[in-house]
């Protein structure tokens, strides 16, 4: 195997080093070395391009909310949350949840800022309107 | 493209089993009764069979098809489990009319069954939690398509009650429909009006949870007339996947429809204009408008004014899911099979009340996981030969 394939393929994978770096405070995403396509979720190849040469870069944190749904959970389970899926600015999506604001304000366009919630089990990321 | 496929194969035998509740009946009880049915049409037992194509549920045995082909003592020459959802039952029709086209089989079964609704009251999905879309915990399926829905409306201004639409045109067809699960009034007021589960959708807006099976027996075309049914054919067949889980969607305005349906329609030399009955997979109501507008029957973005126009109630232009659909009529988790099932009575003319006159040409599609995996069929009796 080639240097960067050994690189590639051994030790931890995708999910692994993201998780490590949400460990350390830090969100992480993929750029493609090659085509420059900003990748989410981690993976091993480029979904642009087929490429190997994927590398960790902080994406700004930046995005837009572009699908929303509030899931009517009972009152007494905690109340109605939302889902939504967020366009990073770099252009990877994900799924998210927007805090510090009520569900009937929270509408497709908003801009909003990642933050990493740290309460649960493993870290992930959320999102605050920006 | 190769078109040799079309009419290469037809239907002679189809039937259903444990539609609504089948209580103290496994799965496999359900595929079996549907496959004993639908050979019997045909005349045909199980020992005739030398192809096996199917699913069970989630909980069942992966390898379904081995299990069946062993239920009924039979060595098959060819078995296939696809999975690809709900949607997985048109691509096995694809797939048994290659292999019967070829010579590799003379009779091929394909079959499905669920107890989901006696056996555990919700529905069974194969699929697990995504780990990057777990931490939100949406509602699976029913947040993913929510999401998709929400874009609809922001792009095209689709409103709640035209989705509710959808949900009343198929109760009026359930309404006609003897073997449908939830018959009864259900206005545009009543769907807004019920409990909401992840919005847009209210708990109306979302497909039933029943058991049901259903079963096909496909023959070459050379032996298609030596049954006693009218055979139908398959006149095209195209399979297209965009994503797994909806976070990958790239636009959640429209899905892989357009392209399974364009192949579709290309192998069969035909376009919407030729069709005269749709039975499509309405898990959700925004399944409805998403496949209208993407399979080519209204432009994208008027979905919703057309499902509002009444356009797909009895008696308007474009008769879709003739049965009820999963909304109203069956849906033990795999809606696919049913599509098929119907479209075939329809070009047999055995629907009763909800009969489509002079029906020849029936477009089935099947939806799997969150919009991801899109396919369609064209069927057609002898005269669209």
């Amino acid at each position: 195997m080639s240097a960067i394939q050994d690189a590639v393929f051994n030790g931890p994978g995708p999910d692994r080093v993201y998780q490590e770096y949400l460990g350390k405070g830090e969100f992480r995403i993929q750029r493609c070395g090659d085509c420059g396509k900003q990748v989410f979720y981690p993976r091993l190849t480029c979904t642009g391009c087929g490429s190997i040469k994927l590398a960790w870069v902080r994406p700004s944190g930046r995005g837009t909310v572009y699908a929303v749904s509030i899931v009517n959970r009972r009152t007494e389970k905690g109340g109605p949350y939302n889902v939504v899926l967020v366009d990073l600015a770099e252009g990877a999506r994900m799924m998210g949840r927007v805090d510090g604001v009520d569900n009937e304000h929270l509408k497709i366009g908003m801009a909003v800022k990642a933050k990493i919630d740290s309460s649960g089990k493993a870290p992930f990321v959320v999102f605050d309107p920006a | 493209m190769p078109n040799n496929i079309r009419g290469a194969a037809a239907i002679v035998g189809a039937s259903l089993a444990g539609l609504g509740e089948a209580p103290g009946r496994t799965s496999e009880d359900i595929a079996i009764e549907a496959s004993y049915k639908a050979l019997a049409e045909a005349g045909l037992t199980t020992q005739d069979v030398d192809a096996v194509f199917g699913s069970l549920p989630g909980d069942c045995s992966p390898l379904s098809g081995l299990l069946m082909a062993e239920i009924m003592g039979i060595r098959p020459k060819f078995t296939d489990n696809n999975r690809t959802g709900g949607s997985t039952f048109l691509s096995y029709t694809l797939m048994a009319a290659m292999a019967l086209k070829e010579g590799l089989c003379d009779t091929a079964l394909i079959f499905y069954g669920s107890n989901q609704r006696s056996n555990t009251g919700k529905l069974v999905s194969s699929v697990r939690p995504f780990l990057y879309e777990a931490f939100y915990n949406p509602v699976f399926p029913a947040t993913s398509y929510a999401l998709a829905a929400s874009r609809h409306m922001h792009q095209y201004g689709t409103t709640r009650e035209q989705l509710a639409s959808v949900a009343v045109a198929a109760r009026q067809w359930a309404n006609m429909n003897p073997e449908a699960f939830m018959r009864g009034p259900l206005s545009v007021s009543d769907v807004l009006n019920s409990r909401m589960v992840s919005s847009p959708f209210t708990v109306r807006d979302c497909c039933l949870v029943t058991d049901g099976g259903g079963a096909l027996v496909m023959v070459s075309a050379k032996r298609a007339k030596d049954f006693p049914k009218k055979p139908v054919y398959l006149l095209g067949a195209a399979a297209a996947t965009t994503h797994m889980n909806i976070m990958a969607m790239a636009d959640l305005t429209e899905t892989a429809a357009k392209d399974s349906g364009q192949r579709a329609f290309q192998m069969a030399g035909m376009k919407p204009a030729d069709v005269d009955v749709v039975e499509l997979y309405d898990a959700f109501t925004i399944n409805a408008i998403l496949f209208l507008e993407d399979l080519g029957f209204c432009k994208k973005g008027e979905g919703g004014s057309f499902v509002a126009s009444g356009a797909i109630a009895p008696g308007g232009s474009l008769p879709v899911n003739t049965n009820g659909g999963g909304l109203s009529c069956v849906h033990p988790g795999m809606y696919g099979m049913f599509t098929l099932v119907e479209g075939v009575r329809q070009l047999r003319g055995e629907c009763g009340e909800r009969q489509v006159k002079n029906a020849q040409v029936a477009l089935c599609h099947g939806n799997g996981g969150v919009l991801s995996s899109q396919i369609t069929n064209i069927l057609g009796s002898e005269a669209t030969l």
